[in-house]
């Protein structure tokens, strides 16, 4: 199992190496670049090459990339040129990760602890209404837009009632210390508690709007994955041999059934970091996929760097510990 | 006001936090902060929508308007504008400054201002700043792109600047002398970039200390706690939560700020601020879209229209198509459009057809000339006889933006086009992101035949327009490439040079003439107001058209 580890995160390592390459390449080849987005419509030819020369993006693209390889292998991620300038890359990102963290887990705990149960229950209900009423709602969920179903959160629940706040990560007013940058967790281990609940107040619309695509998915795989399982011989074995049906549904059927669910989950998690650019712009809640946005009409190439380059690290090891997941449900993948 | 309602999730939440110990304490301080002494009425905090977010706080290095709102409150300038205009006023200077040759200014200084940090504002400290500008590094050279834009280069190269030394006479007078005359300076000072910055502060914090580091610069940490004059000052700019809260100076020289705190909550996107604003979590916003406006209104909300300080245009470029080296064609285009149509269906309310590059709140603004009447049978005309009556136009718009002075660029190219395939130009659609390949579309040696952009005024002065647009031998206009572009740009220089106010606006209203009969480098189209809205409880906020709103005068009533 270690072994098995340790290969994977000199394969991440690899990775990363040919990827930080391939991204300093192809966002300098993009359109557009930092100078443009920095002087706007005031660039003159004589502004623009001074500040293009100052910023050493004359220089070819070789000697930039290995001047970038350097200061990357001494941890100099760089300094950000739009979204906050003269700040390190790094700490921005740092700043950020907390809100889009807190947000994923949300909305996979939403997920998940929704999905299970209910693509379960429509499996065991085949061709019942709440069956059917389940496979609409995941198609639902997939196929409405996120800016659109936070149009009618917000809508009803901000505006309509005020039961909760319109976007953000907690109201101005509210005087709160930061300690990990993980407000709801800041507000608990400060103990203040409006602070605390104030947040998590504003995690609840971009988490459900977050989590529809999770749910949908992972719904619509439990039903299918146990809906399987409820036909295999083992089943009808442990049936037979008068096992109650306590131990048959959870041991046998669940247990096998959710193989390819956490498969499914894993593959989620990755791609909640795409979800969480929609939903964070649309929330206006500070995270790396907001920012992620506004660094790429900046052409802010540092921050772009280290943001994708987090995101393909969490890639792997998200898998990682899919995998690991795995071992543990399936007991013949530990042997291999 | 904002208590938690339910105990359930807080006793679980409480115990987590005993699992986790005492690791960390509250920073709060007993009495919740507001102030509570003091004789300075008590006028709550106001929260404002912001667009974006503020690059750093020390406006010298600053280039945008979402910076300069915040640095305006904590910053003055030895002149400002008058609220509500774009009219250059005395600011710190006691009285507007005065000059026998136009080259050695004479400031006399307010007395009595203090720094927020306790340092005396005088001669010396105004001194202080022009040398701290001036003494610029490398890095810190291309940072400041304000002073590159207005006063050229820096004392790395001082014989080409247009700053030349700063003397001060006695505490309360100094002269500031410049290297030729021109009608920048001084209403340049009303720039926000140059408001007056503590000394102590700014040595202290090793202001000019910017380093280039790999392809960025690294601002010293006094870009994040600068020093001013102004009403506010910074309290904090919680990133992480994307507010910046500024509070009164209580100690201000004016008229205290009635707020107690202001602060500007970054919300970019548009429709999430109108919500927010709905929702009465924030007390007002800045750009709300055109087609809301209406909306705004009927909510109760107050609408409040800055006066236009922008021109939209139609640039040209002769040496990508040569057909439009021809005057007569150039005319055919300008007599093609037809202005007054697509400034009533596709701009907001208060926009006006132009009729000359400036909107007419500026100086030198030629009264006479009239916008081009829309003639398309002339047109078509026109190019017949220059032989271009089937002629082919690369003509460009931008996308994933939007402007002050064009709200909605697609819609304003979808109406201009119109108006040219009906005199029979064929126009060939080029869409490009704004920092995606349009920007670098314009430039000198840029790729359009035509394409629409504008500019926003930073100060009153013919030269602001016009001579941005056709001074420079590399221009956007590619004017050097037509026979009168040298002579429009000597022109342009002279009348710059001019000092007496009158004669100078005599002779831009010449060149605006000429550039209207003679030369037609481009197509003036529009001007329009960017607006901003506030919640019916907000008063004394005046708009301004240089986006230059002091939240010193608001007042809030809950």
């Amino acid at each position: 199992m270690l072994r098995f580890v340790l290969r994977r995160l000199l394969q991440m390592v690899g990775v990363v190496i040919v990827l930080s390459f391939l991204l300093f390449v192809w966002l300098r080849s993009l359109p557009g670049g930092t100078v443009s987005a920095i002087l706007g419509e005031r660039a003159t030819p004589q502004t623009r090459a001074a500040l293009t020369k100052a910023l050493g993006l004359d220089q070819p693209i070789w000697v930039q990339y290995g001047s970038y390889a350097k200061r990357l292998l001494s941890g100099d991620f760089g300094v950000s040129t739009g979204v906050l300038p003269g700040t390190d890359a790094l700490d921005i990102f740092l700043t950020r990760f907390p809100a889009t963290l807190e947000l994923s887990i949300l909305a996979i705990l939403l997920a998940v602890s929704a999905a299970i149960p209910l693509g379960y229950l429509a499996a065991r209900r085949r061709a019942t209404w709440f069956d059917n009423t389940s496979i609409l709602v995941s198609l639902v969920g997939v196929a409405v837009p996120v800016f659109f179903l936070a149009f009618l959160l917000k809508y009803y629940f901000a505006i309509e009632h005020n039961w909760l706040p319109v976007s953000g990560r907690q109201s101005s007013g509210v005087d709160a210390t930061r300690v990990t940058g993980f407000f709801v967790l800041d507000g608990i281990i400060t103990q203040e508690w409006d602070a605390a609940w104030d947040a998590f107040k504003h995690l609840i619309l971009p988490a459900i709007a977050l989590a529809t695509i999770p749910f949908a998915v992972i719904f619509r795989i439990t039903r299918a994955s146990v809906l399987d399982v409820m036909e295999e011989d083992f089943v009808r074995t442990a049936r037979s041999k008068g096992l109650t049906q306590r131990v048959i549904r959870g041991r046998h059927i669940l247990r096998n059934a959710l193989l390819p669910v956490v498969t499914i989950i894993g593959l989620q998690v990755g791609g909640l970091f795409a979800g969480a650019v929609l939903t964070e712009t649309v929330f206006n809640f500070g995270g790396v996929g907001e920012t992620l946005a506004t660094a790429f009409t900046l052409r802010d190439y540092s921050v772009l760097q280290v943001i994708i380059l987090a995101a393909a690290i969490t890639y792997v090891i998200v898998n990682l510990l899919v995998d690991i997941a795995y071992a543990i449900i399936d007991p013949r993948i530990r042997t291999r | 006001m904002r208590q938690f309602r339910k105990a359930a999730p807080v006793a679980l939440l409480a115990v987590a936090s005993l699992a986790l110990g005492a690791c960390a304490q509250s920073d709060r301080t007993d009495g919740g902060g507001s102030g509570s002494s003091g004789a300075a009425a008590s006028g709550g905090t106001m929260t404002f929508g912001a667009a974006g977010a503020p690059k750093l706080f020390d406006p010298y290095y600053a280039t945008d308007g979402e910076t300069f709102r915040i640095t305006r409150q904590m910053f003055e300038g030895l002149l400002t504008d008058k609220p509500g205009t774009a009219e250059v006023v005395p600011g710190l200077a006691a009285e507007m400054p005065t000059s026998d040759d136009g080259k050695v200014w004479t400031f006399k200084l307010r007395t009595g201002v203090k720094f927020t940090d306790g340092t005396d504002f005088n001669a010396d400290a105004v001194c202080k700043n022009f040398t701290r500008m001036f003494d610029q590094n490398k890095a810190g050279e291309s940072a400041a792109q304000y002073w590159t834009y207005t006063m050229g280069t820096f004392k790395s190269d001082a014989a080409t600047s247009l700053y030349k030394g700063c003397e001060a006479v006695d505490p309360a007078t100094v002269k500031i002398s410049v290297n030729t005359t021109t009608s920048k300076f001084p209403v340049m000072l009303s720039l926000a970039s140059f408001g007056m910055q503590s000394p102590t502060a700014m040595d202290k914090g090793d202001a000019n200390n910017v380093k280039a580091q790999g392809d960025g610069f690294i601002f010293p940490p006094y870009a994040q706690a600068p020093v001013g004059t102004g009403p506010f000052k910074l309290e904090k700019y919680d990133e992480a939560n994307k507010t910046v809260t500024l509070v009164r100076n209580d100690t201000y020289w004016g008229e205290k700020a009635k707020l107690d705190k202001l602060i500007f909550k970054i919300i970019p996107d548009e429709s999430t601020r109108r919500q927010e604003l709905q929702a009465g979590s924030i007390d007002g916003y800045d750009l709300p879209n055109p087609v809301d406006w209406k909306g705004l209104k009927d909510d109760g909300d107050q609408l409040l229209i800055r006066p236009a300080f922008n021109i939209l245009y139609m640039g040209l470029n002769p040496e990508k198509n040569p057909k439009l080296k021809d005057l007569r064609v150039r005319q055919a285009l300008d007599m093609a459009i037809n202005r007054e149509q697509m400034v009533k269906t596709q701009l907001p309310e208060g926009a006006t057809a132009a009729s000359q590059f400036m909107p007419d709140t500026v100086k030198g603004y030629n009264t006479n000339i009239k916008v081009t009447a829309y003639d398309p049978t002339k047109a078509k005309s026109l190019l017949k006889a220059a032989g271009a009556s089937n002629m082919t136009l690369n003509f460009a718009y931008p996308t994933e933006v939007t402007r002050p002075y064009m709200p909605n660029p697609q819609k304003i190219f979808e109406a201009l086009r119109a108006n040219l395939e009906a005199v029979g130009i064929k126009v060939n659609v080029i869409a490009k992101p704004w920092n995606g390949g349009y920007l670098d579309g314009i430039s000198p040696n840029g790729a359009f035949d035509a394409w629409i952009i504008g500019w926003t005024g930073d100060y009153d002065a013919a030269d602001n327009f016009l001579g941005t647009f056709f001074t420079s031998p590399k221009n956007d206009f590619h004017t050097f490439s037509m026979p009168w572009g040298k002579t429009l740009s000597a022109s342009l220089t002279a009348a710059d040079a001019i000092v007496d106010q009158d004669q100078r606006d005599a002779a831009y209203e010449k060149i605006a003439t000429q550039i209207n009969d003679e030369y037609i480098p481009g197509l003036p189209l529009s001007s329009s107001p960017p607006a901003l809205v506030v919640g019916p409880n907000v008063k004394g906020l005046v708009a301004s058209p240089l986006t230059a709103e002091d939240f010193s005068t608001v007042t809030i009533s809950k």
